[in-house]
């Protein structure tokens, strides 16, 4: 690990303290976890801090884990955030976990970030997770009166409708799809060591 | 209000009432299908809403349904203007995912063709922004160099459009000796095609080389045409001015960012394939209005020409493998599938089952001709990624287009989408 990394890790935990649930060092990148409740005050405290200086938010994005490793036993949804210092040129990834499996929901980081806005967005349209305190949590990348949430792993590739133009009505409307589900290439997980003859 | 409470009627209130204009999703000023609901009151613009996602084809999750591979030529489809940067940020977030290391030539090439890329992208940008503004000339100009570049892209992968060059452990092939050349036909004479193969005589790097002798004095015609325009100026000076702190508050990167005045460039700070070894300048804005930002773009493609003309210079010295030895996850060379067991194995195992990337998380980003183009992939050690996030500069720039237009005149609004360089194949994903 590099010199800066190392110093990047120790503010950060001197920064932040009792709030970093987890700290990941791994690839030449951290990671931390933080917890639902501390994670607004977390971020504002990213941003604040001169020594962190996390000016910038570079991506938000959800990740739905049920189907991870095949063995998932930890919550479900979660907000990725990347954060990224212009003064100390350096990168920071975020992972915070939403308490409830069946309704996530998590704080809204726009007014430490406006930059968030369109990601929390996407994130709400795709994995269904909650931002409160966000002031427009439209759709974004569907299409207007979608129902579900695409990106969450029980979500069907082909999706459960398809458009068609119905002539009786005069408009395009919706049917059910006519795709039947298949797997082109199918999910192979090794176990360790696979492949290295034995040795 | 007081019109209203001298007449005292409902009819007044209604007559003086802002109303919402829907500008697209079929507007050829908006740069594909991007709808846009203003509110105007008059002519000048109080809230625009943009409304994406026309083009959505949940690339991101296709791809959580391919195999490592199979998943690159996708990101040609995500901006179809800057198409290899695209696969380099999906190539540096496996391969760092895998730990491994690719040629030196591999990433020569890739940089060289990431310059290429920057050109094609700019130049398609600078063309259509103009065009948009009302100077039809620009376009005519632009498109006449571009064209150049997409024959190197042709020669050097097959494809104008959607290479799929670059790969997870280097370029899939080196390039070609020959540049392909013009034919007689019907419409074209012996006299046209033999000053049309002119410059095609020699190799891809001899008709690159070539181009860049030839692109500053074309360079210096976008200048004529634009820089001291009156009619540019007017349109573009002081319209969407952006503060530094408001740009990094909005998430801005790449010439966005720079035309704020800030100085950041991801191949300075945080140099990836060999732009540590190339010399280049980063241009910066100082009033952060669109007029700045299309000045640090066409300082940039100069700029995207010198660094070209070091790469075909270090190329033409140092010859060598373009593609990572290690077979468990780079397809093995051809030939010796005719022979080598064990290369048919790892060909058949590569292309069937796919690579195997080690658990973990990586975010690679690099920088794309509209700004940071980033790929988060997390893999779970199986052959398909778990989930693969696009970080795409445009769809964070067009987020902003409420703050930037309001207060601006409607007219001003086809600006600021020019001055954001948004392609919505990024934006919608």
């Amino acid at each position: 690990m590099s010199a800066k990394l190392e110093t990047l890790e120790n503010r950060l935990r001197e920064t932040l303290g009792e709030r970093l649930a987890r700290l990941v060092a791994a690839l030449g990148e951290i990671t931390i976890e933080t917890r639902v409740a501390d994670y607004l005050e977390t971020m504002r405290l990213l941003r604040d801090t001169p020594e962190l200086g996390f000016d910038l938010l570079v991506d938000l994005c959800g990740v739905d884990y049920s189907a991870y490793g095949g063995n998932w036993t930890g919550r479900r949804y979660a907000a990725v955030t990347h954060l990224l210092s212009v003064a100390h040129n350096w990168r920071l990834r975020v992972r915070v976990f939403a308490e409830a499996d069946d309704f996530p929901v998590l704080p809204s980081i726009v007014p430490v970030w406006n930059s968030a806005n369109w990601f929390e967005r996407e994130a709400f349209d795709l994995f269904g997770i909650l931002f409160e305190g966000h002031e427009d949590l439209r759709r974004i990348l569907t299409d207007y009166n979608f129902v579900g949430h695409p990106f969450r792993k029980d979500f069907p590739l082909a999706g459960h409708v398809e458009m068609h133009y119905d002539p009786e009505l005069g408009r395009v409307a919706y049917r059910p799809v006519s795709i039947a589900p298949r797997e082109l290439a199918p999910t192979v997980r090794r176990e360790a060591g696979y492949g290295d003859g034995g040795n | 209000m007081a019109m209203a409470a001298i007449e005292g009627t409902e009819e007044t209130m209604s007559d003086i009432r802002n109303y919402t204009l829907n500008f697209g999703p079929q507007h050829p000023a908006a740069h594909g299908v991007l709808r846009l609901v203003l509110e105007l009151d008059g002519e000048v613009v109080v809230r625009a809403d943009p409304h994406i996602g026309l083009l959505h084809r949940g690339t991101e999750k296709l791809a959580e349904n391919r195999t490592w591979a199979q998943s690159l030529p996708y990101m040609d489809r995500l901006d179809y203007t800057c198409m290899m940067c695209s696969e380099h940020a999906y190539c540096l977030a496996v391969e760092r995912l895998l730990g491994i290391e690719i040629p030196e030539r591999a990433k020569y090439l890739r940089t060289l063709f990431d310059e290429v890329t920057r050109l094609i992208g700019h130049l398609l940008s600078l063309g259509t922004h103009a065009l948009d503004v009302g100077a039809m000339g620009v376009m005519l100009y632009a498109f006449r160099e571009r064209e150049d570049l997409l024959d190197v892209y042709e020669a050097a992968t097959g494809a104008r459009m959607h290479p799929a060059y670059y790969r997870i452990g280097g370029v899939s092939r080196d390039l070609p000796d020959h540049m392909p050349q013009y034919r007689e036909s019907k419409w074209k004479n012996a006299a046209t095609v033999k000053k049309l193969n002119e410059n095609r005589q020699g190799s891809l790097l001899d008709f690159l080389e070539d181009f860049t002798e030839r692109f500053p004095k074309h360079h210096a015609e976008y200048h004529t045409l634009l820089t001291d325009n009156r009619i540019w100026k007017q349109r573009l000076v002081n319209i969407g001015i952006v503060s530094p702190e408001r740009a990094k508050q909005l998430g801005f990167t790449g010439a966005m960012l720079r035309g704020s005045g800030i100085e950041w460039d991801l191949r300075k700070k945080q140099p990836y394939a060999a732009y540590d070894k190339v010399d280049f300048d980063v241009p910066v804005g100082v009033n952060g209005d669109s007029y700045d930002r299309y000045l640090v773009r066409m300082e940039e493609m100069l700029q995207a020409n010198r660094i070209i003309k070091q790469c075909i210079a270090w190329l033409r010295t140092h010859p060598g493998a373009v593609m990572a030895e290690n077979h468990k996850v780079t397809p093995p060379r051809r030939a010796d599938m005719k022979s080598n067991m064990e290369s048919l194995i790892h060909h058949f195992k590569y292309f069937s089952e796919g690579i195997h990337v080690p658990e973990g998380e990586a975010y690679a980003a690099v920088e794309h001709p509209k700004g940071e183009f980033g790929i988060y992939a997390v893999s779970d050690g199986a052959n398909k990624p778990y989930r693969l996030k696009i970080r795409s500069p445009g769809f964070v720039h067009l987020s902003s287009m409420n703050e930037m237009a309001r207060g601006h005149m409607i007219a001003d609004v086809v600006t600021i989408i020019g001055s954001q360089d948004i392609v919505f194949g990024e934006i919608d994903r």
